[in-house]
């Protein structure tokens, strides 16, 4: 193993926590907001895979192009998911825990088994994507492009979210909904509308993560089980609920997968990411930057 | 105590012991190869989510990582008998002593742990399970382990010819799990763990020993979920790590209780007798092609269930069984 390799590694690592940091933040947004999570987090990374996939199949849209809209579907889908099902969820008399955990994973479920009903599970991929399969070299390290890119979304992505949460009426609302549901009401804000548009943000986050993901993944209807449970850790290891811990962990997560990757077979790269999770939590049970 | 609850444990013995005599002559009129294997794997999944419901419902510590301890279970029994040819009822035995060991170790750490953070923490353990099975070589990696065949005979626990053996140990099972929680409701334990259960803090100052509890419903519940992993591998004769330890066993042992009624002695009986049989039905009828479908079938219960019954269809029944007057 030389230089050159741990390098290249670690190179490919970051690119993917970035990434990994995308898919995550949605989750951790939404956690935040209202202490729920979304255990059907990767099945919106799924569905967005796939409407990815679908724009490019049918209509010959580049994900590159696709993704704004993929954004702004999974937006509505997000808003209306909240609407039809976690709104009542959150209502519930007895085990509210409960049934908010399993809420959200009977939905995961739901939209497994509906994808591969509709969908079939054979794998699909996007073939001729304008940047699919090009690599560029920096300074000795090849770096493929789309990943490149995706990373560049991501940390715009996160600029952007950082700007719209200290910024603007809804970025503030969001917070001030975080910090006490019960006092924003008073002053009107219509809780069920922050969270509603809560649940959207956090789905177009993901959805142009999904967007990103088509580009070099192979998409079928199980391919968010995996992704989520990486996400979680992300998000847990950033500490429920911090947006920018989910950035942190993403990164951290990246970093962890390669280097376990240059350890290990690469069939076992995903122990190094658990391992990481228990050992943070065991130690800090809210998270790297979590507050208790 | 008052005497309401006494009464209703009494009731709750009498209506199990008339289920379970009742399930003991079915056989006799259910000739149906078909019909009996689905029986099988119903009483099989009563008893698991019988044994999940002790730690998920009673204790209330949501586990998704039980395919860990139904995974120990069955390589135990089969490494134990293909590579030394220990009798499968010690590999039973082993198994499922490993397992509460197991759970005990990890509960050390886990039982910190709170909500998303701990049922986070149980995937993520089987799922490294399963990623070591599944590279480790000695136990067949991902290529499995067939069962060799010895003969039918009880001492090998191997029946070619006739479903009905595993019947009847899968009814003594699922008899055991009932009993074993059934007991445990009115223990010190089954009162320690709805006080957890309902407030750790207040709990814990009013002198309940909340962590070792905790221990304790763990490794119950991974002793028994390991029996039903050893049975299981005996009773399909093959495991792999993908059969016996992937994440969907995880779920089908805590959605029974789910759906019939998270941390009640009937739910996950109740749920069981409804999602088996329906799930099995379903795969078959819609054959092949359907793929998929059992999930969309789950999901949709899932998320009724949870919207409009958060505390299961037990709950439908008249008189409303509350855990123990409080």
């Amino acid at each position: 193993m030389t230089a050159a390799t741990i390098i290249q590694s670690l190179a490919s690592g970051l690119l993917m926590g970035l990434l990994y940091g995308l898919i995550a933040v949605g989750l951790a947004l939404i956690f935040g907001l209202m202490d729920v999570t979304n255990f059907a987090h990767g099945e919106f990374l799924m569905l967005a895979m796939y409407v990815t996939f679908f724009l490019f199949a049918f209509f010959a849209i580049d994900p590159l192009l696709s993704a704004p809209l993929v954004a702004a579907a999974m937006f509505v889908f997000g808003a209306v998911i909240y609407l039809v099902i976690v709104r009542f969820a959150m209502r519930a008399k007895a085990n509210i825990g409960m049934v908010q955990i399993f809420t959200t994973f009977g939905l995961a479920i739901l939209m497994r088994g509906l994808a591969q009903f509709f969908f079939t599970p054979d794998y699909r991929s996007i073939p001729t994507s304008w940047l699919g399969g090009k690599t560029v070299s920096l300074g000795g390290i090849f770096l493929p492009v789309p990943q490149l890119v995706g990373a560049l979304i991501s940390l715009g992505a996160f600029g952007a979210l950082f700007f719209f949460i200290k910024k603007t009426d809804f970025g503030r609302a969001l917070e001030a909904t975080r910090e006490d549901a019960g006092a924003v009401a008073l002053i009107g804000i219509d809780k069920n509308r922050v969270f509603a548009l809560g649940w959207g943000l956090g789905a177009a986050l993901v959805g142009l993560a999904g967007a990103v993901m088509a580009m070099f993944f192979y998409i079928y209807p199980d391919v968010g089980a995996s992704f989520a449970l990486i996400a979680y850790v992300t998000v847990a290891l950033g500490g429920f609920g911090s947006v920018f811990g989910a950035f942190a962990g993403g990164i951290i997560v990246g970093l962890v997968e390669a280097t376990t990757a240059l350890i290990l077979p690469p069939s076992l790269k995903s122990v190094g990411i658990y391992a990481v999770y228990l050992l943070v939590v065991f130690i800090r049970p809210r998270g790297l930057f979590g507050s208790i | 105590m008052d005497t309401s609850f006494a009464q209703r444990r009494r009731r709750d013995l009498i209506v199990a012991a008339c289920l379970a005599a009742i399930a003991t002559l079915v056989p006799l009129f259910v000739k149906d190869v078909y019909v009996q294997n689905i029986m099988v794997l119903t009483l099989m999944y009563a008893a698991l989510s019988q044994s999940w419901n002790i730690l998920g419902g009673y204790c209330g510590q949501i586990s998704l990582g039980h395919a860990l301890y139904f995974g120990l279970g069955a390589y135990t029994t089969t490494l134990l008998f293909t590579k030394f040819g220990v009798l499968p009822w010690f590999g039973m035995l082993g198994g499922g002593l490993i397992s509460a060991l197991i759970a005990l170790a990890l509960g050390y750490p886990c039982f910190r742990l709170r909500g998303h953070y701990f049922v986070i923490a149980t995937i993520v353990i089987a799922e490294i399970a399963y990623l070591l099975f599944l590279n480790w070589d000695w136990a067949g990696a991902a290529l499995g382990i067939d069962v060799p065949v010895r003969g039918d005979s009880w001492a090998t626990f191997q029946f070619t010819r006739s479903k009905l053996p595993f019947y009847y140990f899968a009814l003594v099972f699922c008899c055991v799990a009932w009993l074993v929680t059934w007991w445990l409701e009115d223990s010190k334990w089954g009162y320690w763990w709805r006080a957890v259960k309902d407030n750790p803090d207040a709990a814990e100052s009013l002198g309940v020993v909340v962590f070792n509890s905790k221990m304790g419903a763990a490794a119950v519940s991974a002793f028994l979920t390991a029996i039903g992993g050893a049975f299981y591998a005996q009773f399909v004769s093959y495991i792999d790590p993908e059969s016996v330890m992937s994440f969907h066993f995880s779920l089908l042992m805590a959605l029974p209780a789910v759906l019939g009624g998270i941390g009640t002695l009937w739910g996950p009986v109740l749920g069981a007798v409804i999602l088996i049989p329906l799930t099995e039905l379903t795969r078959s009828f819609m054959g092949g092609s359907g793929r998929g479908v059992d999930l969309i079938l789950y999901g949709a219960v899932i998320v009724l269930i949870s919207l409009a019954r958060p505390e299961g269809l037990i709950g439908l029944f008249s008189r409303r069984r509350k855990g123990v007057a409080r």
